[in-house]
């Protein structure tokens, strides 16, 4: 498929969905106020923009997102390298990964604003929390990924522990961690709105429950948009970085 | 053998190798070899260069791998100028079929790993990897990633790379093995090349009859199931070789028979 097909069928699928939801909302079907058209909702993304709050509630989000990421690769990589690699690490805390993991970060929210108050905080712990399980995760089975013979030249060389892990197990895991970072950056994305919910007066996902608590649904979408839109970009921004790295450091074995 | 009484380096004595579940690491999974081994005696010569023939499955890579202290038997020992092998050490380094170069390091970056492990400081370490790669013939592809090199190429780091280090043995599994055949050959002239000056104990796992016949001053033929010792020939040609001279063909014929894979000469009809 050529570049330029590429392009056509992908706006193709966005112009239809426009369209269809434009066709259901003209019916008439839904009160205009429950279902609001994609006109009403640009002119909801409009009115923000004019009011000056738009790019506010945009930043206030995206700090938050990227210091909660940020926290979590920061920490859940290095975490991640060394359980994956000493057997002692492992047996100490894949189980204990393993019970923490399932539980949602939503679940944390409660307990969240009781530590760390109202603020951004809750909600970069909350984002946090959705990033380092992923990450953490796929850092341990990127180490156990690492091609076997390497690690047998490393050994061969006479490389001690230390720079087996910093000179062989690290870059051999990075293809691997970089599709796992790719995905948890999705993952964490998600529960943005979830952390605004509560204890922020600022941010896209406070806008969702402040839309609903005016009864301004066009609000609640243009939101909703905002997010999706501004979640794309955060993935086509990831697919890049990770594509670079697969270049850089790509073949597992040459 | 240059030396009037060649010392003896590896000594293999009554080395055998079973698998069960038990033994089987992730690693052996990974990297898929379990032949089993059944009383291997062996003497290695300093300075020698020593193949080891058979078909797969005859244990070959796994006697390579417990002498190079890859793999432990499961009975009798090893020993290198009279130590046990435990571990594998950098005296004795391993070129592997599959070059294992790193792949996110340039072709200098990985000649100069092994230097790097022994924690030598980086100018010196740069101008003996550069030295080796002139000597390899890849002086001028140092800053290149080796993706961007073909097989050929590849060998001849991972070759620098092992000599980097200076060891007194190289293991060599296969080395060739991946290689198109006239790069192959190309690549076995320069081999003896480097032994012929660098005077190395190698010990070559092979099952190209031509290439052992080509490199080895003594080849052991091995049978599978379980992995024996079946012969031992000495390749007394002179160096370098002529693959089409009529005292090569001689001693491939006689390796063949080894692996009995002669013609039979065996009279089938009395007339």
């Amino acid at each position: 498929m050529t570049e330029s097909k590429r392009i056509i069928l992908s706006l193709t699928g966005f112009v239809s969905l426009i369209a269809v939801w434009q066709t259901i909302s003209s019916l008439g079907i839904f009160p205009q106020g429950l279902l609001p058209s994609p006109i009403a909702v640009s002119a909801a993304v409009y009115e923000l923009w004019v009011r000056g709050v738009l790019f506010g509630h945009i930043s206030d989000s995206l700090y938050r997102f990227f210091a909660g990421y940020a926290l979590a690769v920061m920490l859940g990589v290095p975490f991640g390298l060394l359980t994956g690699w000493s057997r002692r690490f492992y047996a100490l805390f894949e189980p204990l990964l393993q019970i923490l993991r399932p539980i949602s970060p939503i679940a944390w929210l409660p307990l969240a604003i009781l530590w760390f108050g109202i603020g951004n905080r809750p909600t970069i712990f909350i984002i946090f929390l959705a990033a380092f399980f992923p990450v953490t995760l796929s850092a341990i089975s990127a180490v156990k990924n690492v091609d076997p013979l390497l690690l047998r030249v490393a050994r061969n060389f006479g490389a001690n522990s230390k720079q087996m892990l910093i000179k062989i197990v690290a870059p051999a895991a990075f293809p691997f961690l970089a599709a796992g970072l790719h995905m948890a950056v999705g993952t964490a994305w998600v529960f943005l709105v979830a952390g605004e919910m509560v204890g922020v007066r600022s941010g896209l996902g406070f806008l969702i429950i402040d839309g609903r608590n005016q009864v301004r649904y066009d609000l609640v979408m243009a939101s909703m948009v905002i997010i999706g839109l501004l979640g794309l970009a955060i993935d086509r921004l990831m697919r890049l970085l990770e594509t670079f790295i697969l270049a850089r450091f790509g073949v597992r074995r040459a | 053998m240059a030396d009037n009484k060649p010392r003896i380096t590896i000594n293999v004595c009554s080395v055998g190798k079973q698998w069960n579940s038990k033994v089987k690491s992730d690693e052996n999974k990974a990297l898929g070899d379990f032949a089993t081994l059944e009383e291997i005696n062996l003497e290695i010569y300093e300075g020698e260069f020593l193949c080891l023939l058979g078909p797969s499955g005859c244990g070959k890579t796994t006697l390579l791998n417990i002498m190079a202290g890859f793999e432990r038997p499961s009975s009798g020992s090893v020993f290198i100028d009279g130590v046990e092998v435990n571990e594998p050490h950098p005296k004795r380094i391993t070129i592997f079929q599959e070059y294992a170069l790193l792949p996110w390091r340039s072709v200098l970056g990985n000649v100069e790993f092994g230097l790097e492990m022994a924690h030598m400081p980086k100018k010196e370490r740069q101008a003996k990897a550069r030295e080796l790669l002139d000597w390899v013939g890849l002086a001028d592809v140092e800053s290149k990633m080796p993706k961007e090199l073909s097989g050929g190429m590849r060998q001849r780091v991972a070759v620098a790379r092992s000599l980097a280090v200076d060891p007194d043995i190289l293991f060599m599994d296969e080395p060739f093995g991946a290689l198109d055949a006239l790069t192959r050959i190309r690549m076995e002239e320069e081999l003896a090349g480097i032994w012929l000056k660098k005077k190395k104990t190698i010990v070559f796992v092979t099952h190209d009859i031509d290439e052992s016949v080509y490199l080895a001053d003594r080849i052991v033929v091995l049978s599978a199931l379980p992995g024996r010792i079946r012969e031992i020939i000495r390749i007394d040609a002179g160096r370098p070789r002529d693959r089409t001279s009529f005292e090569f063909i001689k001693l491939r014929e006689r390796v063949y028979e080894a692996l009995s894979l002669g013609y039979k000469k065996t009279v089938e009809y009395y007339l």
